[in-house]
């Protein structure tokens, strides 16, 4: 794509960030202490370390941790499905462990790390799992994606970590398998039923870093 | 969802201090359940006190050989916890049976057991609930039942409670332990813990605003065979139909929890005396009280199906 192609994501990010008015990242705070929201709550000063990078923000008390990430950090890779922790589609990394980021308060994680489907890999340098979804076709629409991977991930490091499924023969002895990945991943839906791709994306990467 | 304003508590005194002084202010630990009901508008606290910092997520010994739980421990992290794998199996594979392993990393141990006993029509505001607004009525009791209660249940509500850690909680004879405003202790024996709907489903536990869970204590380990199956509608991150905790003797007794079928998790004196007589005579007796509706009666088979392949699978392992 040429640098000055329009694109869907950035028309929606910059009609959005007008709408918004404020600097987002970095030591910018988008509000003073003691302010109020439009609704009337008051706001509360956040640091979230966001892929590696400090982040400062005045929030209100019912923003999501999503929100804060989509609408204050502008990470949309993250998505919104459900908003009910049902689709699995917002998952993302929180101190290191998979999360609905819908169904947890920006207020309740000051000084958390977080850790997106931005911050896995880029473009240029694509996390193996990034690269194993495209080498095997692991999605169509991709809406999905992006909380598949980060599930992805964390269900190898969940095995390798000794953390049982109900798919876990022996509760002793957790065995990387068709059937683990398949149980572990069913907190993300795909309606494209990218699935048989999708796991096989995994045992791809968990081949490559097992060797 | 209806603002409200927050803190995180720096003690449990002061968080059960909190939660009792400030009218219709709540505890939030994993936020699971409360956030996802907040964003419908049918829990609008006015106020929450965050307990994630209290330092009470760790698993301990206690001086009798039993476990102390934190409240704030993760369900991953009891599912995986070594002693617990070892010594309350049905605990760790009631905890993976239960929601995805998303929802198991934030949800905790308190928590879980809070989670509120719920129904559809308990989650459409357009449909009469006497659980979310008492008084007006049951949408289930003439509607869609087929995944409610049959033990336990009232003219007022028939929802089940839907906690798989819970049934094996009660398998185990856990205790509650709790802190109030007044800085009082006490330990709930989970029979206890939980009230039956009968004419104010809308209360749902014995606690007390601003009484804290701090801890679940397990009794010392009870040997046998622990197993814990799990009937649902997707073989995945779904509630059960039907689900029953058990710990096999091998005297040929056994104790028997059950979930999906009760307002609570539920377990009986006369199911566990049945034991040695087997399935059927499990199934005759906790299921005397049963009410059912015509949507739902298929559980009772289905309690005794799971019960009779149970036994089975004891039956090949001796």
């Amino acid at each position: 794509m040429s640098a000055n192609e329009v694109t869907r994501r950035g028309i929606l990010g910059s009609a959005a960030a007008v709408a918004a008015a404020s600097p987002l990242v970095g030591r910018a705070v988008a509000a003073e202490n003691g302010s109020r929201s439009e609704k009337g709550s008051a706001m509360i000063p956040i640091e979230l370390t966001v892929n590696g990078r400090e982040v400062h923000f005045q929030l209100d008390p019912r923003t999501t941790l999503l929100d804060a990430l989509r609408e204050h950090l502008r990470l949309t890779g993250t998505k919104k499905g459900c908003d009910h922790g049902q689709c699995g589609a917002c998952t993302v990394m929180l101190n290191g462990r998979r999360i609905n980021s819908c169904l947890t308060l920006a207020v309740m994680h000051d000084g958390d790390s977080v850790t997106t489907i931005e911050g896995l890999g880029s473009p240029e340098a694509l996390h193996p799992m990034q690269r194993a979804f495209i080498t095997h076709d692991g999605y169509q629409c991709g809406y999905c994606t992006p909380g598949q991977i980060c599930s992805a991930v964390s269900v190898l490091e969940e095995i390798r970590a000794g953390i049982p499924s109900h798919a876990t023969e022996d509760l002793d002895r957790i065995v990387p398998s068709e059937a683990e990945y398949r149980e572990r991943m069913s907190g993300n839906i795909c309606r494209c039923a990218a699935y048989p791709n999708i796991i096989a994306a995994m045992r791809d990467v968990a081949g490559e870093t097992q060797a | 969802m209806k603002s409200f304003t927050y803190e995180r508590a720096a003690s449990v005194e002061a968080a059960a201090k909190a939660a009792a002084s400030v009218q219709g202010a709540r505890f939030i630990a994993g936020g699971t359940n409360l956030i996802d009901l907040m964003k419908l508008q049918i829990e609008t606290p006015t106020h929450l006190v965050d307990v994630n910092h209290l330092g009470l997520d760790r698993i301990e010994r206690t001086t009798e050989g039993g476990l102390r739980i934190g409240a704030l421990v993760r369900n991953t992290d009891l599912a995986a916890d070594k002693t617990v794998r070892r010594d309350y199996a049905v605990l760790s594979r009631a905890l993976v049976a239960g929601a995805s392993g998303q929802l198991r990393n934030k949800a905790t141990t308190g928590g879980n057991l809070l989670q509120r006993t719920r129904c559809p029509y308990f989650y459409d505001t357009r449909m009469p609930c006497n659980k979310r607004k008492p008084g007006t009525g049951c949408g289930a009791m003439e509607g869609m039942s087929r995944s409610l209660a049959i033990l336990g249940v009232s003219d007022a509500c028939i929802a089940q409670h839907p906690s798989d850690m819970a049934v094996a909680m009660r398998l185990l004879d856990a205790q509650v332990d709790t802190m109030d405003a007044d800085g009082v202790a006490r330990s709930i024996p989970i029979a206890d813990f939980y009230l039956l709907p009968g004419d104010t489903p809308n209360r749902e536990t014995v606690l007390k605003q601003g009484e804290l869970i701090t801890s679940v204590t397990l009794p010392k380990p009870v040997g046998g065979t622990h197993v814990y199956r799990k009937v649902r509608d997707r073989a995945s991150y779904a509630f059960a139909l039907v689900s029953v905790g058990a710990i096999f003797g091998e005297d040929g007794t056994a104790r028997f929890a059950f979930g999906g079928i009760g307002a609570r998790p539920w377990r009986t004196q006369a199911a566990d005396a049945a034991a040695p007589h087997g399935a059927r005579a499990v199934t005759d007796a906790v299921l005397a009280d049963a009410r059912t509706t015509p949507h739902n009666d298929f559980k009772k088979p289905l309690v005794e199906r799971i019960l009779a392949s149970l036994y089975r699978q004891q039956e090949e392992r001796a």
